[in-house]
């Protein structure tokens, strides 16, 4: 039986037992690699005994080549036909001897885990978690009492330095957020209280939900994109590149260099930007209620220092230190627990924005609910 | 065959950020199908002048030749069209973090040819093999040790069958084996493929054993102070930097 078969660059000729496989002209670039499948076809009949080549009339060639001969190889191999290699270019003969013989075994998947188990791993994996991020907290508010008495192995400088990107840098951002929202709660309040006549209430509702509610809260997300996000990002960037293992190894704990710092410059400013989100707050309420309410100035004044208690503000500055305590915490857990690659630092980030955002929100209203109970 | 056949030109290179000059006036050729070494001491410009010829850093007077070309008066297309054809070693291998190693290799092909799935893989299994990567395919760089990581930066550098191969430090962080392997590879392709092969070392055995042309800088004068292969320079070259260099000697104690 003469079988006859033929490509570009290749010819096949031969019979049952013997095929040669003459190559000939260039066989350089993409377009000479052939398609896979069809070298295996040239050998896949039964009897066959050996496979032989002709490369007088072969040309230039590169990978497209190798890749032909490789699969003829293994095709040949799992016929157990002879492959005849002689007659290739020594060059390639080399080239093709540093690939191994039999196909490289395709990766082991794991096995598929059931649903208790996945459930159970979800169960430990956040416990872990817990663990570790009080774990942290508990050394933060260690180290931090003890840097109080001077007893610190973090730099006065880097302290300065976060207060000053978490606290000053951050100013107009929180303004503009803090004045429209102010702005938009007197707006609406003063449309549905005119159908009372009540509209000089609307100082009273601008005022206890702006100093009670939308500033620490507008602040705290505020923060989390901005410096949570931040930290994550940082800390993950220094985990890749080995920082903190230079820490490490040097015996400073990362709790106590890098996160402190960070942690205490937001938690000292966001008290500091609680009071300025709320002023600004006030203040755009005011305007839209003197411009479009009618409501006056100096009306609008009384009735606010009539309405706003200072407990009301006291409520608002033990809510900021939580929340900055929390974003700071959570940016920083999360951004040294972070893998090596890019791509785990932005993961980070966007981890540390999210539960930040999250976690502030319901942290707000487990003090809302507190507050209730507590008749505050 | 013509006698000598370049694969590359630097004609009177210099290279500088803002007012600190890093090489003046350098000129040399490359022969084709050549390994040629650019050796030279620490902090001497090595790496600076294969990011200048690669493409990353515009050097700030003189040119680069390929096949007659000036690389870096053509435009970024140009210098694109021109670099697909170069295959890049980085020293940290370079590898992108959010592909598996087999995709690393495979992104080149699918980007700059229009073969079908099917057959990149054979292609991405050739390259993979033969530097001989033989599993952690399908992990994302970050799970690769360093000589792994090495071998699928080099796959990938091969991925398009480059005219010309630099390879920076290649056997920077490798066992003395691995290294030994990897100088045989760079043999076999440069005698396989053709390639030629532009490698910043200063390890000598590998030096020694495989690169057939060279250049030697030096930080002092910010340039070429010997051509030549690295086996002739050490034992020719009478320059006492290239010679401390080359035998490996300290030239302040040597004459104590």
């Amino acid at each position: 039986m003469a079988e006859l078969n033929t490509g570009r660059g290749w010819s096949a000729s031969g019979d049952a037992a013997g095929v040669t496989i003459s190559l000939e002209g260039d066989w350089t670039g993409p377009e000479a690699v052939v398609e896979p499948g069809i070298a295996t076809r040239l050998v896949d009949h039964d009897g066959l005994k050996t496979v032989a080549f002709d490369a007088a009339r072969l040309g230039r060639w590169d990978s497209a080549l190798l890749v032909f001969l490789l699969e003829l190889r293994r095709a040949s191999l799992r016929r157990h036909a002879a492959l005849d290699e002689g007659g290739l270019p020594e060059s390639a003969r080399q080239l093709l001897s540093l690939v191994p013989q039999a196909m490289p075994a395709a990766p082991a998947t794991p096995p598929r885990s059931g649903l208790l188990a996945s459930v159970g791993q979800v169960a430990v994996d956040a416990w872990t978690q817990c663990v570790a991020a009080t774990t942290l907290l508990g050394a933060v508010l260690l180290r931090g009492g003890a840097s109080l008495r001077g007893a610190t192995l973090m730099r006065r400088t880097d302290l300065l330095a976060f207060m000053q990107t978490a606290g000053l840098g951050a100013l107009p951002v929180i303004a503009l957020v803090n004045v429209l929202v102010g702005a938009i709660l007197s707006f609406m309040g003063a449309v549905q209280l005119r159908k009372f006549g009540a509209d000089i209430y609307v100082a009273d509702l601008v005022g206890i939900a702006v100093v009670r509610e939308m500033a620490p809260l507008m602040t705290a997300i505020v923060m989390c994109g901005r410096t949570g996000g931040a930290y994550a990002a940082e800390l993950a960037t220094m985990n890749g590149s080995e920082e903190t293992g230079a820490l490490v190894v040097l015996g400073v704990p990362t709790s106590e260099y890098l996160v402190l710092p960070r942690v205490a410059a937001l938690t000292l400013m966001m008290p500091l930007l609680y009071l300025y989100a709320a002023a600004l707050g006030i203040l755009g309420g005011a305007v839209v209620a003197v411009l479009t309410a009618d409501v006056p100035a100096v009306a609008f004044l009384d009735q606010l220092r009539a309405g706003v208690t200072s407990s009301e503000v006291l409520f608002g500055f033990v809510k900021c230190i939580t929340f900055g305590l929390f974003i700071g915490l959570c940016g920083c857990r999360i951004g040294l627990a972070a893998g090596r690659s890019s791509a785990d630092v932005g993961s980070a980030a966007t981890r540390a924005t999210v539960t930040g955002i999250v976690g502030v929100i319901a942290i707000d209203s487990v003090f809302a609910l507190c507050a209730h109970a507590l008749d505050f | 065959m013509e006698a000598v056949k370049l694969a590359l030109e630097v004609k009177s290179l210099c290279i500088g950020y803002g007012d600190h000059v890093v090489l003046q006036d350098l000129s040399f050729t490359v022969p084709a199908r050549s390994i040629f070494a650019i050796m030279g001491a620490s902090g001497c410009g090595k790496s600076t002048l294969l990011h200048a010829l690669i493409g990353l850093l515009r050097p700030s007077a003189g040119a680069v030749l390929f096949r007659d070309q000036d690389y870096w008066s053509l435009d970024d297309a140009g210098r694109g069209r021109i670099g697909r054809r170069f295959g890049v070693l980085f020293q940290q291998s370079a590898l992108w973090s959010t592909l598996t190693a087999a995709q690393n290799v495979a992104l080149p092909l699918q980007l700059f040819t229009r073969l079908d799935a099917t057959a990149i893989d054979a292609l991405v299994e050739l390259k993979l093999s033969l530097v001989g990567l033989t599993e952690g395919r399908t992990v994302l760089p970050a799970e690769l040790s360093g000589g792994m990581a090495k071998r699928v930066g080099l796959a990938r550098a091969i991925a398009l069958d480059p005219d010309i191969l630099f390879l920076d430090e290649p056997s920077a962080g490798l066992d003395p084996v691995a290294s030994e392997r990897l100088d045989q590879l760079i043999l076999q392709l440069r005698n396989g493929f053709g390639v030629t092969i532009v490698m910043v070392s200063h390890e000598l055995p590998s030096l020694y054993a495989i690169c057939d042309d060279g250049i030697f800088l030096d930080a002092a004068s910010h340039t070429a102070i010997a051509h030549g292969a690295p086996r002739q320079l050490r034992d020719g070259c009478t320059e006492p930097t290239v010679s401390a260099f080359m035998h490996r000697t300290d030239p302040v104690h040597a004459g104590a």
